[in-house]
């Protein structure tokens, strides 16, 4: 097995509220190796967008390592920071409040560039911009347009520019396209597969979609309330799941094809809890089908069902 | 039996500063009741411009219709007046909006925000008998009534998508026309949602057009699919007919070649290349031709008509001459 590339461990990021601490990321131990996609899947306020900040480190970890290529990067000081973020870079979820509505394309896409002084003349920085818009599917003719010109689709195409006009390793894609239609979103997920074979990139994959993340992942980790319940290589998790989070999570999906028997499906009740000082034990056993006395009360360690196949779970 | 909904060859243009936008491009549909319709397509489709041309919302000074008829039970709304819409609006025809967020006022109780719909369309109520429905209503669509006197941000996504729809069914319309109602919500919300939608329309009888974007929802809730593509219905059928056909329009396969398939393992989707037109420069003869895998000269020169067998229909050239030869 080769070295991973990105590695967390231990890692936790609590925020302090009025009614005490609210647990987003809770002990969450992750490696992605070289050129590989690692999915993290679960539902809003999961801490999934928290996770990938705190592994950019763009959100400080209350507790932790976040390595890369074996280095922790919340020990860097300031301006080695400042170079490693070359590597480390983003795409967000809302190509619509992600890009700066008073920048036109070419400075949005430009900004990285200027701002790590990749390249000085203005003339470079244009062709620069202009071969990353070819790159990433964007006509050079938008080049002076503004973000609320264009449609989601090409907004989020300035992102993934944005994203790789540093030449980075590593991606964080937070729903990179959760706001596009489908056909686009198809456009969107080959680009980012067409890239990480060409580059060999690195992604975290962010995203409440199972069939998009079953697409594009080689290994998926599923979060519920700041914990990670399981994860597996993408086939095992989809051709045996587990967790009976994972489960209802994989029947809710809606199906583009005819079920004969609908209505039958799983569901699950109840929404997500409070995260803020959560109890001991599995949080997903307030709404657990299978809930049985000693799922509360002792944390519940992951353990390794079958290779690489890791659960959190009493049964 | 009348359709509870018809539109005839609607047309609907927006005048900006710039072109004219044309959004909507001549579309027929009908519905009865108790029907539930997938009115499908990318942004920009037209699909949620013709849900505002039969709510009669679209934006006053830009939007306007310019042609066709919307026959809702029977009578033409688009000659309707302000005044008679206020009436239609919420008691027979009534709209959820995709973002629940912003759908709801922030300042103003959400209990308050179900009876205003009530005050409005039964004047006749009184206060306790307001509060009671209110509370009838809530129970309905799963919310607890002590909940009533607190504010929208106090809710979750899915709880507000809820009272949402609580405000749509208050007055039990004819007509729910709901616009990505899920499309904001989490798999597991959505699907709780989904079923209370389902629960509902049976409960209630109400026909639904469900407009939406994933085709995963529509093959779980409708009884018939219209396709559309800039401003054109291309393709219209039984769920059966859509999901389960041979044929179809190519711009139908590639909506479905861009879905990553749950059961099968490919490494590359099969999305359509290019993305649709502007509306204010619609191309000549079929708007999709410019995209199609299978376009000949005549598509770029002509627009193809709509080619119905009994429920299905296709509005492409290449089953003019019927279905027989590939069957």
């Amino acid at each position: 097995m080769s070295v991973p590339i990105v590695e967390t461990k231990n890692l936790k990021k609590y925020f302090r509220t009025s009614r005490g601490d609210l647990h987003a990321v809770d002990d969450i131990h992750l490696s992605i190796e070289k050129g590989k996609t690692l999915g993290v899947v679960g539902e809003s306020g999961c801490g999934k967008s928290t996770l990938g900040r705190v592994i950019l480190r763009l959100l400080e970890p209350t507790e932790g390592e976040v390595l890369f290529e074996g280095q922790d990067i919340c020990r860097l000081p300031a301006r080695q920071m400042e170079k490693m973020r070359r590597q480390l870079q983003i795409i967000f979820q809302d190509p619509f409040s992600s890009l700066n509505p008073r920048l036109s394309v070419s400075d949005i896409i430009a900004d990285p560039i200027r701002t790590n002084k990749v390249l000085s003349h203005k003339q470079e920085i244009q062709e620069r911009v202009v071969e990353l818009m070819h790159t990433v599917g964007l006509s050079d003719r938008f080049i002076n347009a503004y973000p609320h010109e264009l449609d989601g689709g090409r907004r989020q195409r300035i992102g993934v520019a944005r994203a790789l006009a540093l030449d980075p390793q590593f991606i964080v894609c937070d729903e990179p396209v959760s706001a596009l239609d489908v056909s686009i979103q198809a456009q969107i997920l080959n680009l980012m597969m067409d890239l990480q074979e060409e580059r060999n990139l690195t992604y975290l994959f962010i995203t409440h979609d199972m069939s998009v993340v079953k697409h594009i992942s080689n290994q998926i980790m599923v979060m519920y309330m700041g914990q990670c319940v399981e994860v597996a290589p993408t086939d095992e998790l989809f051709q045996n799941p587990i967790h009976p989070y994972t489960q209802a999570l994989l029947s809710a999906i809606p199906v583009p094809k005819l079920r004969r028997d609908r209505g039958k499906r799983q569901l699950i009740r109840g929404e997500v809890t409070s995260p803020v000082n959560p109890k001991p034990g599995c949080r997903f056993a307030a709404r657990c089908p299978y809930a049985r006395p000693d799922c509360t009360g002792e944390a519940i360690p992951l353990t390794e069902r079958s290779p690489g196949h890791w659960v959190s779970c009493v049964l | 039996m009348e359709h509870l909904l018809e539109i005839k060859n609607l047309h609907v243009v927006y005048k900006g500063d710039g072109a004219l936008v044309r959004a909507v491009n001549g579309v027929d549909l009908t519905l009865d009741r108790g029907e539930t319709l997938g009115l499908v397509g990318e942004t920009g489709a037209g699909k949620t411009t013709t849900a505002l041309a039969i709510m009669r919302l679209l934006p006053e000074r830009t939007g306007s219709i310019q042609e066709g008829q919307i026959l809702l039970d029977g009578n033409d709304i688009t000659k309707a007046s302000d005044a008679d819409m206020r009436v239609l609006r919420g008691s027979l025809v009534s709209m959820i909006f995709q973002d629940p967020m912003t759908s709801l006022n922030p300042t103003i109780r959400v209990g308050e925000q179900v009876g205003e719909v009530l005050e409005l369309h039964h004047k006749d109520l009184g206060k306790e008998e307001i509060e009671k429905r209110v509370d009838e209503i809530f129970k309905l669509v799963g919310l607890p009534p002590e909940r009533k006197s607190e504010y929208p941000h106090q809710f979750s996504g899915g709880m507000r998508q809820r009272i949402v729809i609580a405000i749509a069914l208050a007055c039990q319309p004819q007509l729910l026309l709901a616009d990505e109602p899920t499309t904001a919500l989490d798999v597991t919300i959505q699907a709780q949602v989904l079923e209370l939608m389902q629960r509902l329309k049976e409960k209630l009888h109400t026909s639904t057009i469900l407009i939406t974007h994933d085709l995963g929802v529509v093959a779980e809730t409708c009884d018939k699919v219209a396709i559309m593509y800039a401003g054109e219905i291309i393709e219209i059928g039984t769920v059966e007919d859509i999901f389960e056909g041979r044929e179809h329009h190519p711009y139908t396969v590639g909506l479905f070649g861009s879905i990553p398939d749950l059961e099968k393992k490919e490494r590359r989707l099969h999305p359509i290349d290019g993305m649709m037109p502007d509306p204010a420069y619609l191309p000549e003869g079929c708007k999709f031709h410019d995209r199609c895998p299978k376009a000949t000269e005549r598509c770029s020169a002509q627009a193809p008509s709509m080619h119905m067998w009994e429920s299905h229909g296709i509005r492409c050239h290449l089953f003019e001459s019927g279905r027989e030869k590939t069957e």
